[in-house]
């Protein structure tokens, strides 16, 4: 079977505008030649540090942002050459997760209606159908139904980025972007949401693009991994031959520098010094 | 350089503490009443060790480490319990003293370096002026001396990069500034607070060896606050994870990978993703606000070990557990928790 999503050459640069003389400056070239694509029901991890271009192919990928060449197909269609009106239809099918759940959802849409919005652009169901949609989207991502009626500002960052993904998924999408979905998140809300990604993967078939700097998180979630630097990729392979045994010097740099929960020298703690000591009445207690 | 940073108790002898925070108890004054944030907290940091304190968001450990630098609003904030900076208590101290203290005897680097410079002035000027502040230093013996501090924190071609400005640097080069501005006048004590937390994981890397070899040249401690879980082993020697305004869990690094003694950090540990694994542990629910801790075990209702009653009324202490680990559990004697290493 041919893969859901091919990217072939992508390429972006911004200008970078005229210098006091009036001359053009030359053109910031920051993503360059980038191939991949993603098979149906896999997760394609992008690696890379600040500014390697990773967000920009992952909106390029969705046309939020033209690319200045190359080409995208999803599911055999180039969507460079659609006309806005069938690259709309075409985003029913993929669709994208943000960063930062605080900033991504409208402050004066109720949860109810941030998750209708999807279904009211992308389908033609009745509002009872729409409803009951909602209801069970939410259900999914286990919100309560009495918050339906609530507003993002009383959530926690965990539960808005479940609400996000509710949206996502309200049109029934193939294909999920996820731009550092739980860089936002605590760890311990951080595996929820990755608990739900995965299962919704198995559920529905989703392929994801999953783009993080945390090089830990993609080696546990993804099938494959691309690792960008400046624009480029510059290896790609299974999490097993990236992580284990990395070809291109940057990988290894990137991989040797992932924090590791084993203690890196010999304790300086003095020998007998006594710990902070059980709770008890403070000797002095005085007030500022 | 100047000895006149060493006090005779210091000196005389080596296991006194350069901070000692004992039962610490911080109130913020909100519009429902006082509110309290951090509750008995008790934390030790000898001379030239690195101790971490490891919580999320909302668990009060930017707020201790900001009583501990004497940085809370005093009109707003309520601090009460023992402040021990080498042996001077700094609870119930005059702003003018706290302010002598702060950058000569403590000094803090906090998270956004681009957003803790000035951008207005050169980097060295703002070195600089640290060193005529505290030091009384002239115009060109504190050039000099920042010139110096640039080199050491590995920003090359110092003499040249001092005129330089904010924008011009990196994240990473701009956090090696704030080093070099924190220790100028070596303190005894540096706060980071989510220092490298916005740093990419190679920058990371270097900065978090940088601060090591910095440690060694000087003999600061280093008090580190992160709620990254994963940096907590690097160059570190005692952790004390804080959930819900208080310390549940204090132990040496090792012991804490090995053999958690509270369920909380049982939890952290199950979340770190691991390829191993297929499928996260996660800890239900939210961190409960301030205004809506429980009684009794505050982690309890997210705690899959909780019984009804003994973990649900009462203070519940933190408690000696094996050496000198310490747990805020009540049930630590009963129940076995797992560890991540061997």
């Amino acid at each position: 079977m041919s893969p859901l999503l091919v990217a072939n050459g992508l390429h972006k640069s911004y200008p970078q505008g005229r210098s006091l003389w009036g001359r053009a400056r030359p053109a910031q070239s920051v993503v360059r030649d980038v191939s991949f694509h993603v098979d149906r029901g896999e997760t394609l991890g992008i690696v890379g540090e600040t500014g390697a271009g990773k967000s920009t192919v992952g909106r390029m990928v969705l046309r939020l942002v033209e690319a200045d060449s190359g080409h995208v197909s999803f599911d055999g269609t180039d969507l460079s050459t659609l006309s806005p009106a069938s690259l709309r239809r075409m985003r029913q099918r993929m669709t994208m997760i943000f960063q930062d759940p605080f900033n991504s959802l409208d402050p004066r849409m109720t949860l109810r209606a941030a998750v209708r919005e999807p279904l009211t652009l992308h389908t033609s169901l009745g509002g009872a159908e729409k409803e009951a949609r909602v209801r069970e989207l939410l259900e999914r991502v286990g919100m309560r139904q009495d918050h339906l009626d609530r507003y993002p500002r009383e959530f926690s960052g965990g539960q808005l980025q479940r609400i996000a993904i509710a949206r996502a998924l309200a049109a029934d999408p193939d294909f999920i972007v996820c731009d550092e979905p739980v860089a936002a998140l605590d760890l311990s809300i951080q595996a929820q949401v990755l608990n739900l990604l995965l299962d919704l993967q198995q559920e529905r078939g989703l392929s994801y693009l999953f783009i993080s700097h945390d090089l830990s998180l993609v080696r546990f979630l993804a099938h494959r991994v691309a690792v960008m630097s400046q624009g480029v990729i510059v290896e790609q392979g299974t999490p097993e031959e990236v992580f284990t045994d990395p070809k291109h010097p940057y990988t290894r740099a990137l991989v040797s520098a992932i924090p590791t929960p084993r203690p890196t020298r010999v304790s300086r703690w003095p020998a007998g010094f006594p710990a902070p000591g059980p709770s008890r009445p403070a000797t002095e207690r005085r007030s500022r | 350089m100047t000895d006149v940073l060493v006090e005779p108790e210091v000196a005389s002898d080596p296991l006194a503490p350069v901070l000692k925070i004992e039962c610490l108890n911080v109130d913020f004054h909100t519009i429902d009443g006082w509110v309290r944030v951090v509750d008995d907290v008790s934390l030790v940091v000898p001379a030239g060790t690195t101790v971490r304190l490891v919580g999320e968001s909302g668990s009060g450990k930017t707020v201790t480490s900001l009583a501990a630098i004497g940085l809370l609003p005093p009109d707003t904030t309520r601090v009460t319990g023992s402040i021990r900076l080498a042996g001077e208590e700094l609870v119930g101290a005059s702003s003018a003293r706290l302010s002598r203290r702060r950058g000569r005897d403590v000094a803090m680097v906090f998270q956004e370096p681009r957003r803790s410079l000035d951008p207005v002035f050169t980097v060295g000027y703002q070195i600089a002026e640290v060193l005529r502040r505290h030091e009384g230093l002239d115009r060109r013996a504190a050039r000099s001396r920042a010139v110096e501090m640039l080199d050491r924190v590995g920003i090359a071609d110092a003499e040249r990069r001092f005129g330089a400005y904010p924008h011009e640097f990196s994240g990473g080069m701009c956090q090696r500034v704030m080093l070099a501005i924190a220790l100028a006048c070596r303190p005894r004590l540096l706060i980071a607070d989510e220092a490298t937390t916005a740093l990419d994981v190679t920058v990371q890397k270097e900065m978090l060896a940088l601060m090591n070899d910095l440690q060694d040249e000087l003999g600061v401690a280093i008090l580190f606050i992160t709620h990254d879980l994963s940096v907590v082993a690097e160059t570190c020697d005692w952790v004390n994870v804080m959930y819900a305004g208080q310390v549940v869990e204090s132990t040496a690094v090792d012991r804490l990978f090995h053999e958690p003694r509270h369920p909380y950090t049982e939890g952290l540990l199950a979340a770190i993703p691991d390829p191993q694994r297929r499928r996260l542990q996660a800890i239900p629910g939210v961190v409960p606000a301030p205004t809506s801790w429980p009684t009794g075990c505050r982690f309890s209702p997210r705690c899959d070990y909780a019984r009804e009653g003994v973990c649900t009324s009462g203070a519940i202490p933190l408690e000696p557990a094996g050496g000198a680990q310490l747990t805020r559990c009540a049930r630590h004697a009963e129940i076995e928790l797992k560890g991540v290493l061997a």
